[in-house]
């Protein structure tokens, strides 16, 4: 067995080509045994069924909105019973469970300043009960809950800031990462476990049924969601941009949003051209902010 | 009489227990590793989504005199989603039909 | 060492006593005294290397312990009305997934109309969660409590929540002479939390996993029986409190006078020590009454108060909740405990909401029950004459 299947183990149910379990191998990569506290959603019910879990570190999954509590208490439990040095303390929650009916105890967590990484697997909607909108899914997408109509165009409202949330919140290490870039995962949670205090990484991760892409797309469009600048991967430290990812000839988000079944009817919709333009209005606006342009 | 469930104070349940699960039979295709063009980079490893290929020793060594490696894929549990083929940069992993597919 | 303390102190100082490793709160009134004066005791260093968490909701305290009680720390919260039931979504959970974590609940009504006065309409709404819930009826029992529940929650036959439940106000902020306990005699009834299994790297182990309709039934009947098991765990935890601290509070009830009663009439909390004194007065004038006291909420003593009311003719069940669309939560356990017996239960409900529940009231409903003036079922005694407009 490597040394990668003893942390998080083959047998899990995800889709073939979903980017959780690479986003989830990338960080086990970097933290070694750890503590993993799981809101409900994707990555839960594809590791931990009773009997058939897929994790080899100390896990836990409560319920929907809590994970970031759930790993404060443990790191305090740690504390309290001298047990820091057993390893450190990992939050897996999804982008709904963050964004939207987890925000509560994640500011909390901040706010108290636990020694604590909250790891969000944005995968840009609930996936796990089929592709209903959260706060993280982009404009323009097509969801269950935000189907594209004759009037509507999927949908309407920005994508949440949730790095900047995390900043302002005074979070030692903020950044952003995907599965198209899996080292890039490992070497930021490397990074952020040298800060004590509270941690936030949001990792682009892949949705092949929500999304409407084939398994073998997966990689690609995560990596033309980066080469657009719609995903921009970005490092804070104690505030301050420090690193940010270069994108050589950016591309127009078109090339992003076409192989995407969540995307197509902005190419027919009435009101697509205009999504499109504010799609690529974000990207460029993204790219000046954080001086992306190699 | 049947046998007894088992069930565990609160549901708790021991760790890595998906190995027993097999999923390599999900997809329709199936990775073939090129040997003679893997490079042994380990980027298949790293972004494979079930955790299912290794590199192992071929028990050659190669000009520098280190012992080479390749690419191996465990079908146990492969689900055939073709991540391994695309990201491999040295076209040393092409998927094929499986059998019980073609035609 | 006999003090007059407020509840609320005598509630902390109980708490600080069992050594907890994690405690999380919201504070709420009127439970908020009792964590400012935890707060207090972490602020001083007197709690050891007791962590003390200030939430940013009831919902985000439970959660908190149940992160810290499966990674192996013995976890305490104290909370009440609408706090009580923000929480119950991860209460639910806890009991579930078998931790033992122990809450003092300061009972006060839910809204609306929003009221912060006493009844026990919040922990009543918990009653099916797998919480073990016992009534307190003054500020020595509920200091006496403390170290009592983190011995039955932590006992490895049980492993589910309890609450000790006071009425908020009532007993929480009177001042009441209390006996303070020893640590030296907390440390001897109660010894660290042994957690039968626990979060670490060594043995990493997946907690809360989802269970299929293959086993998902076995997993609640397993915490059923959990429950079930309490019972006799409590009886014995309750009798080894009385040899050692020589306070016998009783066991799941406490039945005074009823073997001869025609009438029993049963209360918890405290409103126990005033009902008491009427039935004494009652039966000084020669009335055959009996009174029930009940401790145990969850499990419910339905054995004890079948053997206590064997002889009676007359059940009183003074409500201080209820159920819309059926009888008041204890009624209809009291019921289902003496289905069997030709028995009628009358069930007054009384003091929703704060409202004052004098001695005269009480005894007036005693008396109307005796002199056959009421019919048996649920109604209401010190309800004002009421009319329902639009605005
Ligand atoms: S990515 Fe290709 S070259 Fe690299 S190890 Fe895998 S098969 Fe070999
Ligand atoms: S096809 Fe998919 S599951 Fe199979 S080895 Fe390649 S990346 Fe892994």
């Amino acid at each position: 067995m490597s040394e990668n299947m003893r942390l998080f183990g083959s047998g899990h149910g995800a889709c073939p080509g979903c980017g959780l379990p690479i986003a989830v191998k990338s960080v086990l990569e970097a933290t070694g045994p750890c503590f993993v506290a799981n809101s409900t959603g994707c990555l839960e019910i594809i590791s931990s069924q009773y009997g058939k879990s897929a994790w080899g570190v100390p896990y836990i999954h409560s319920v929907f909105e809590n994970a970031a509590a759930v790993a404060a208490g443990i790191e305090a439990a740690l504390k309290a019973l001298g047990r820091k040095d057993e390893g450190p303390v990992v939050v897996f929650a999804g982008d709904g469970a963050t964004a939207d009916i987890g925000i509560g105890c994640l500011s909390g967590m901040f706010d108290r300043g636990h020694d604590v990484l909250y790891v969000c697997l944005d995968n840009e909607a609930y996936q796990n009960t089929g592709n209903q909108q959260s706060g993280l899914t982009p404009p323009g997408s097509s969801t269950t809950t935000t189907p594209a109509g004759k009037v509507l165009p999927g949908k309407v409202k920005a994508k949440k800031d949730m790095p900047a949330i995390a900043l302002a919140h005074k979070a030692r290490y903020v950044a952003t990462a995907s599965v198209a870039f899996p080292r890039d995962i490992t070497r930021k949670v490397k990074r952020a476990l040298e800060f004590e205090g509270p941690k936030y990484i949001q990792i682009h991760s892949v949705c092949v049924t929500g999304w409407g892409i084939d398994g073998k797309q997966a990689i690609p469009v995560a990596r033309l969601a980066v080469e657009t600048a719609l995903y921009p991967l970005i490092e804070f430290e104690d505030g301050q941009l420090v690193r940010v990812r270069k994108i050589k000839d950016r591309k127009p988000v078109e090339e992003y949003l076409k192989p995407q079944r969540r995307f197509r009817h902005l190419f027919k919709h009435p009101k697509g051209k205009e999504v499109i333009a504010e799609l690529q209005r974000v990207a460029d606006e993204n790219a000046k902010k954080f001086g992306l342009d190699a | 009489m049947g046998e007894k469930l088992r069930i565990t104070l609160g549901a708790v349940s021991r760790p890595l227990e998906s190995l027993k699960i097999k999923t390599g039979d999900w997809g329709a295709e199936y990775p073939v590793v090129i040997e003679e063009n893997c490079k042994a980079c380990g980027d298949c490893v790293v972004y494979c989504p079930d955790l299912c290929i290794e590199l192992v020793e071929t028990g050659e060594v190669d000009e520098k005199g280190r012992k080479k490696k390749v690419a191996k894929v465990n079908y146990d549990y492969c689900k055939g989603c073709g991540t391994c083929s695309v990201v491999c940069r040295h076209d040393a992993i092409k998927m094929e039909i499986k059998e019980i597919y073609k035609g | 060492m006999m003090k007059v303390v407020r509840g609320f102190y005598a509630v902390a100082y109980s708490v600080k006593l069992c050594r907890p490793d994690v405690i999380c709160a919201y504070p709420i009134t009127p439970q908020s005294e009792i964590v400012e004066n935890i707060a207090q005791m972490y602020a001083n260093g007197e709690l050891g290397n007791c962590e003390y968490i200030t939430a940013e909701s009831e919902f985000g305290a439970a959660s908190i312990l149940v992160g810290a009680s499966a990674a192996g720390a013995r976890t305490y919260t104290a909370t009440c009305s609408q706090g009580l039931i923000l929480m119950s979504e991860v209460l639910w959970n806890a009991a579930g997934m078998r931790l033992p974590i122990v809450l003092t609940i300061a009972n006060r009504s839910l809204s609306a109309p929003l009221s912060i006065w006493n009844d026990h309409q919040d922990s009543m709404a918990m009653r099916d969660a797998g919480i073990i819930q016992m009534y307190v009826e003054n500020n020595q029992e509920v200091h006496d409590m403390m170290p009592q529940a983190f011995k039955i929650a932590e006992n490895h036959k049980v492993l589910l929540p309890m609450m000790v439940c006071m009425d908020g106000y009532k007993l929480t902020h009177a001042y009441e002479p209390v006996d303070l306990l020893s640590q030296e005699l907390v440390d001897e009834f109660l010894p660290p939390y042994d957690p039968p299994v626990k979060m670490t790297t060594k043995e990493p182990y997946t907690f809360g996993s989802y269970a299929t309709p293959a086993s998902y039934m076995e997993f609640r009947v397993a915490v059923y029986n959990a429950m079930e098991r309490a019972r006799k765990v409590i009886e014995d935890v309750y009798k080894e409190w009385a040899e050692i601290s020589g306070r016998d509070w009783g066991g799941n009830i406490v039945a005074e006078n009823c073997e001869d009663a025609d009438v029993c009439v049963m209360a918890m909390g405290s409103l126990v020590g005033l009902v008491r004194e009427v039935v004494k007065e009652l039966r000084d004038e020669g009335k055959k009454v009996g009174f029930i006291k009940i401790r145990t909420f969850r499990p419910f003593p339905a054995d004890e108060i079948a053997k206590a009311v064997d002889n009676a003719e007359k059940v009183i069940v003074f409500e201080r909740s209820l159920s819309m669309g059926s009888d008041a939560p204890v009624t209809l356990d009291v019921k289902s405990a003496i289905h069997k017996k030709a028995i009628d239960v009358y069930s007054p409900v009384v003091g929703l909401g704060g409202r004052d529940v004098p001695q005269n009231l009480v005894k007036s409903i005693i008396e109307e029950v005796m002199e056959n003036k009421v019919e048996p079922g649920t109604y209401f005694r010190g309800l004002k004459d009421y009319e329902e407009v639009i605005v």
